[in-house]
């Protein structure tokens, strides 16, 4: 299985998705990892190359309403619309059911149990294998 | 070289990346795909780019990658990590340092895990190239694993090898053991603006300098730095191996790698090459005949057998040798050997 996990907005601090990132590898997954401060233009074009199953957004910035929505539309118009896309990191609950409305698959806040998400990964991807 | 069209006309870049990902799982469907564009490849230079972790082999690459865009070349990049020996999964990271190339539609980037497999790059590493090939990316780099001294699989796959060293990572003994250094074709030394990179690259130079051909066998050309190829799939045929340094993180030296690889091209198409992807072409179809009858076999031998055999290597009653062997004697006596004995 192959996930991207990227981190957009212009916050540096990437130490959540690198335990995430470790989490998953653990889990037996193939993280392409791309680094701090990416556009959505750029993971969309990232998780394309990629042939991702799944996409994971590590965002601190506060610019989430903004970012992951796009992220979601770009990968739609690159014919991606089904590879589910989740996040992490600081968004508050209000903020939750837009976002959801808007593409995002699932949240998860400070201090989720990181079998949780590898759960939910196992859970959201298609089987491959045509 | 002329520029052909954007490699999208037949193959949509969503095509492509699934294409790779069914040869790396070794998916039916995709290996027909691939078969069946196989005869649109051959076109591509395939460059090899390996070294040790943290030698800046990814900037590196992407530092050639801008410049041979600006020239107009069409580039693809196949970048593998190490998958882990525990869980199988990994972390591929080789895109942070690619970021500016995410969104030019002329260049594809894949991350590859090496799935275990050794020798520094995937097994599926040469049918991803041939993919990217048949797509039409006119410069293929291939980016092996952070590499120590062994790990030469690569100068099968690669038309050209660039070996990328960074200063103080060794004495001049280390610059002369077998393995890594033979099979370049272009050796980079990269950082060349730390303490130790002139030291690095006179070590370089005069480890070339000894394995260079006897003056008889070369006619006496003074100064040829050819290194005697231990690879097979490799010849040297009159190739200069050049030292060039480079700053990779400010692009200082890149015009001179892209024009040294240029140049290796040129002199493969003058005659060099046509051993050297005979001789890789044989190590392929070698390597496949092998796992085939690998396969084969062991779907005809017995479990309990197989098990009763490793059982007795561990109770030291037999060398692992001798248990190959009888399995090989069940074999070839064939059918006879009823299933399920």
């Amino acid at each position: 299985m192959r996930i991207l996990i990227a981190k957009p907005g212009l916050d540096g601090h990437d130490r959540g998705a690198k335990v995430i990132a470790r989490a998953l590898r653990d889990a037996g997954m193939e993280v392409i990892y791309t680094g701090l401060r990416q556009t959505p233009e750029m993971i969309a074009a990232a998780a394309l190359q990629e042939d991702v199953d799944a996409v994971g957004l590590s965002i601190l910035s506060g610019a989430h309403n903004t970012l992951l929505p796009r992220v979601v539309a770009l990968l739609r118009q690159n014919g991606l619309g089904d590879v589910p896309v989740f996040a992490g990191g600081i968004i508050p609950e209000e903020d939750i059911p837009d976002l959801k409305a808007a593409g995002i698959a699932a949240i998860f806040g400070p201090g989720t149990p990181l079998a949780e998400i590898v759960q939910f990964i196992r859970d959201h991807t298609r089987p491959r294998h045509s | 070289m002329p520029s052909s069209p954007l490699p999208t006309t037949t193959l949509t870049r969503r095509d492509l990346a699934r294409l790779i990902t069914g040869i790396e799982n070794g998916d039916a469907g995709a290996l027909r795909t691939l078969r069946a564009r196989y005869e649109q490849g051959g076109r591509a230079h395939i460059v090899g780019v390996t070294g040790a972790p943290g030698s800046g082999k990814s900037t590196l690459v992407a530092a050639l990658t801008r410049l041979a865009r600006s020239r107009g070349r069409t580039v693809a990049i196949v970048s593998v990590d190490p998958s882990s020996p525990f869980s199988g999964g990994a972390i591929l990271g080789d895109r942070i340092r690619m970021r500016e190339l995410f969104e030019d539609e002329g260049v594809f980037i894949r991350s590859m895990a090496n799935r275990g497999a050794p020798g520094g790059i995937a097994r599926a590493t040469a049918d991803v190239a041939a993919a990217l090939d048949a797509a039409g990316y006119e410069l293929i780099f291939i980016e092996t694993v952070g590499a120590g001294q062994a790990e030469v699989e690569v100068a099968r796959v690669a038309d050209t090898v660039v070996v990328v060293e960074a200063p103080g990572l060794g004495d001049d003994i280390q610059a002369i053991k077998a393995g890594i250094l033979e099979i370049a074709d272009i050796l980079v030394v990269n950082k060349a603006d730390r303490d130790g990179a002139e030291r690095t690259a006179s070590a370089l130079q005069a480890a070339l300098d000894l394995s260079m051909p006897s003056a008889s066998a070369t006619g006496g050309h003074h100064g040829a730095g050819s290194l005697r190829r231990a690879v097979p799939g490799t010849d040297d045929g009159g190739w200069r191996v050049p030292v060039l340094k480079t700053i990779a993180t400010e692009g200082n030296g890149i015009e001179a790698v892209l024009d040294a690889i240029q140049r290796h091209r040129q002199h493969l198409a003058q005659g060099a090459g046509v051993q050297r992807r005979a001789q890789g072409m044989e190590h392929e179809v070698t390597t496949r005949l092998r796992d085939l009858l690998l396969q084969q076999a062991l779907q005809q031998i017995a479990p309990a057998r197989f098990r009763a055999l490793v059982e007795a290597c561990i109770a030291r009653e037999l060398h692992p040798d001798d248990a190959a062997r009888a399995l090989l004697d069940d074999l070839s006596r064939g059918q006879e050997q009823a299933p399920g004995r």
